[in-house]
């Protein structure tokens, strides 16, 4: 007797949500299995990188093998942008608002805003827009924001339960979606979704974004909150969990001792450049197979590592 | 499935002897189905009621063992899909590839590099483990000779790679100690490639294309009284690869179908040339349910990564993962470098430590018990009062180590820094940041 494939049931489905806008908007989300499982289910839209973009020249922050494709452009954010799409092929961009940090440059809202906007009108691709996580400041930065970018149709995050409502209502006033992030914990993000819900946020339009941890520094427990956030929405049709998920991971890869330290400092390692690439693009492909959408990603190696995986798991 | 206690209780003798310590069979075979008994307690329950018994208590992915009798490494024997559904147990194994058309020198400096690539991290030894030793010319000397060669230049486990059985046995008497495997049956010789297993008693990987081949071919050899197996599909494309390993993993724990029941073999060395791409096939199957990849080399800056992946998927996440109490030197610390104090969930201490490490500031980090609890709960649960921690700063003996005399506690339990002052009076108690991400610019500010 033949052999026949044991298939799983799905009786759910992961939400369309397209960000951008015009020709080169993207669609992500509609599987109907768990990731890349395409014998017994589909992926409407495959898996998206976006490359990471910040406002501020990262300086000490970056490890070299980071800087060293953007070296000349690290100063200014829409050359910087310009160069992904051009020059990597960069299907989407986050900007990372680094110069608002109240613990840092603290920069105004106003002119971060402005940053955005020239961004915007520098390139055709979707753009994500994360503030830095402080609950208040990104409550009167993110705002702005969708004012000046008004229907470009943004991603706009981390939206947490703290600010979810400012940064909502600025959301629904100006035509962009959130990324609503709450601390590796399922219930938490199904509770922040339903609060976003009853503010009028369309569910079309909020990615899920899990909050990542490091190669190595708890990676793990994102790993283990997707599949479960996948088995939920796709097995238990759970709703609220059938957002898209979105993973700034590309931060907390490269400021781990292990990608920072040089080959001087530490040869039994390899090569710094090599491991970094590696080290992003290990961390990529885990995070796909847990369910990932949308990944925000530094460098170019690594992107293109982790576009050749999608490729491959997904024709 | 695991049988019932009524179901095994119809294989019982039902005499209600009590000599299994039970004071009947019925409660006897409750306790078996439950797994709180042993079925050889009972000294009359009939050969054929064993082997029944032992069919369905055997675990649905067979575990095999391998490598010398005082360092037995496991793989397979997993029992879920999902790592949160339960656990992973044993870590897919690295291994790098030789083959007898390698030079000498080739070789020398592949064992050298294996054996120096070894990371300490958490009190864990992170390490690629094997090598497949691959038969390219069909000379059982050359092959014996180089197998020799691992043996004595390193304490990796082996794979045996070759499709004529008498160049495996060559190899296989030279490898005996670390109990090899054999690669690979396939159809064409699966009567020899069984029969010399069996004689060595060793695991053996089966090798067809498509399902129902490879069933025919494990069934085969399960025929022989083998049971030590493991498979490969022969796909080489990734998209293949990821579903054979997903459909082999659900077929064996689900419909438990026996001809998948064992761990499966990845060879990624043979699925591009590109090292970079390699290394992340080997991170697909790391992260779905491959027993073991092997690369053609191994080098550092790659198998790093893959190392720090493993370990991740496979920590138990039944326990929260902890760290043992204690002094950390972050950055190389001396008599006037910093100290910190902060709890000892695994996740609290990788930040934490991942923070420091990265700003390069000279830190004692102290690390006390909280039963694995972050701080906020910690401080919450009474695990991080002010008393508790001024006790456990002087019993560290931080102060042989350090003369400065400032403690940075977390900014979530700065309510305590009022007890702890009391309790370490000579201390300066500084209240550091709540989000560890802060804590580089802080650092830098003192």
């Amino acid at each position: 007797m033949a052999f026949e494939i044991p298939k799983q049931t799905y009786s759910g489905a992961i939400r369309s949500v397209t960000i951008g806008k015009g020709a080169k908007a993207i669609t992500l989300g509609g599987e109907t299995s768990y990731p890349f499982y395409l014998f017994e289910g589909e992926m409407a839209n495959i898996p998206k990188i976006a490359m990471e973009v910040w406002d501020t020249d990262p300086g000490e922050e970056w490890a070299d093998p980071c800087k060293e494709p953007f070296k000349d452009v690290l100063a200014d954010p829409v050359a910087w942008a310009k160069k992904c799409v051009n020059d990597y092929g960069a299907q989407a961009l986050a900007l990372i608002l680094v110069s608002t940090d109240p613990n840092g440059d603290n920069a105004p809202a106003e002119k971060a805003a402005a940053t955005a906007k020239k961004v915007l009108e520098a390139v055709d691709v979707p753009i994500i827009v994360y503030g830095t996580g402080n609950v208040e400041k990104d409550a009167e930065v993110l705002p702005a924001v969708a004012e000046a970018c008004q229907g470009a149709n943004l991603v706009l995050g981390p939206v947490q339960d703290k600010n979810y409502k400012k940064i909502g209502a600025a959301c629904l006033g100006y035509n962009h979606s959130v990324a609503a992030n709450t601390p590796i914990d399922v219930n938490l993000a199904k509770q922040l979704n339903i609060l976003l819900g009853q503010l009028g946020v369309k569910d079309n339009t909020i990615l899920v974004d899990p909050t990542t941890g490091g190669l190595g520094y708890g990676m793990e427990y994102t790993y283990s909150v997707m599949e479960r956030d996948r088995m939920a929405a796709l097995t238990q049709e759970d709703e609220k969990l059938q957002s898209p998920i979105i993973n700034y991971m590309s931060q907390e890869v490269w400021k781990v001792k292990e990608c920072k330290q040089t080959n001087e400092e530490a040869p039994q390692l390899g090569d710094q450049t090599k491991r970094g690439i590696l080290m992003e693009a290990v961390t990529a492909v885990s995070l796909l197979l847990a369910g990932a959408d949308l990944l925000i990603m530094r460098h170019p190696e690594a992107v293109k590592l982790a576009n050749t995986i999608i490729s491959e798991l997904a024709s | 499935m695991a049988l019932t206690g009524i179901a095994i209780f119809k294989m019982l003798p039902k005499t209600n002897c009590k000599e299994c310590g039970f004071p009947t069979c019925l409660a006897f075979a409750m306790a078996l189905a439950s797994g709180k008994a042993e079925l050889a307690k009972c000294p009359y329950v009939s050969e054929e009621a064993k082997e029944q018994l032992a069919e369905a208590s055997a675990p649905p992915i067979r575990p095999v063992k391998l490598g010398p009798k005082d360092a037995v490494k496991t793989i397979g024997g997993e029992t879920v899909m999902f790592r949160h559904e339960k656990t992973f147990f044993n870590p897919t194994l690295i291994a790098g590839l030789l083959t007898t058309a390698m030079s000498d020198a080739e070789v020398s400096a592949k064992l050298d590099t294996f054996m120096k690539m070894q990371f300490e991290r958490v009190g864990l030894n992170l390490r690629p483990e094997m090598f497949a030793i691959q038969d390219v010319d069909g000379d059982a000397g050359k092959f014996a000779a180089l197998v020799k060669k691992v043996m004595e230049g390193s304490d990796a486990l082996i794979m045996l790679c070759s499709d004529k059985p008498e160049i495996l046995k060559a190899g296989a008497e030279v490898a005996k100690d670390r109990r090899p495997i054999l690669y690979a049956a396939t159809a064409a010789n699966a009567d020899a490639m069984g029969a010399l297993a069996k004689e060595l008693d060793l695991p053996l990987v089966a090798k067809a294309d498509g399902y129902d081949a490879l069933a025919e071919l494990t069934t085969k050899l399960t025929g022989m009284g083998l049971k030590d197996l493991l498979l490969d599909s022969g796909a080489r494309k990734l998209k293949q690869v990821f579903q054979d390993n997903i459909v082999f993993r659900r077929a064996a724990l689900v419909p438990k179908f026996r001809p998948f029941g064992f761990p499966v073999v990845n060879c990624v060395a043979e699925m591009t040339n590109d090292p970079m791409l390699q290394t992340v096939y080997a991170a697909t199957c790391i992260a779905k349910y491959g027993g073991i990849v092997v690369l053609s080399d191994l080098q550092p800056d790659s198998v790093f990564p893959l190392l720090l992946q493993r370990l991740n998927i496979y920590t138990d996440p039944q326990k929260p993962m902890i760290v043992t109490q204690g002094i950390y030197p972050l950055n190389n610390p001396d008599e006037n470098s910093l100290i910190a104090v902060t709890t000892n969930f695994a996740l609290t201490y990788f930040i934490v430590s991942g923070e420091i490490e990265g700003c390069k500031v000279p830190t004692w980090l102290l690390i006390k018990d909280t039963e694995g609890l972050s701080v906020m709960t910690a401080w919450a649960a009474g695990k991080f009062s002010g008393d508790d921690v001024g006790m456990f700063v002087k019993k560290s003996g931080i102060t042989e180590k350090a003369k400065t005399r400032s403690l940075i506690i977390p900014g979530y339990a700065a309510a305590i820094s009022g007890d702890l002052e009391e309790e370490l009076p000579d201390w300066k108690i500084l209240i550091g940041p709540r989000e560890a991400s802060h804590i580089p610019a802080f650092l830098k500010s003192l």
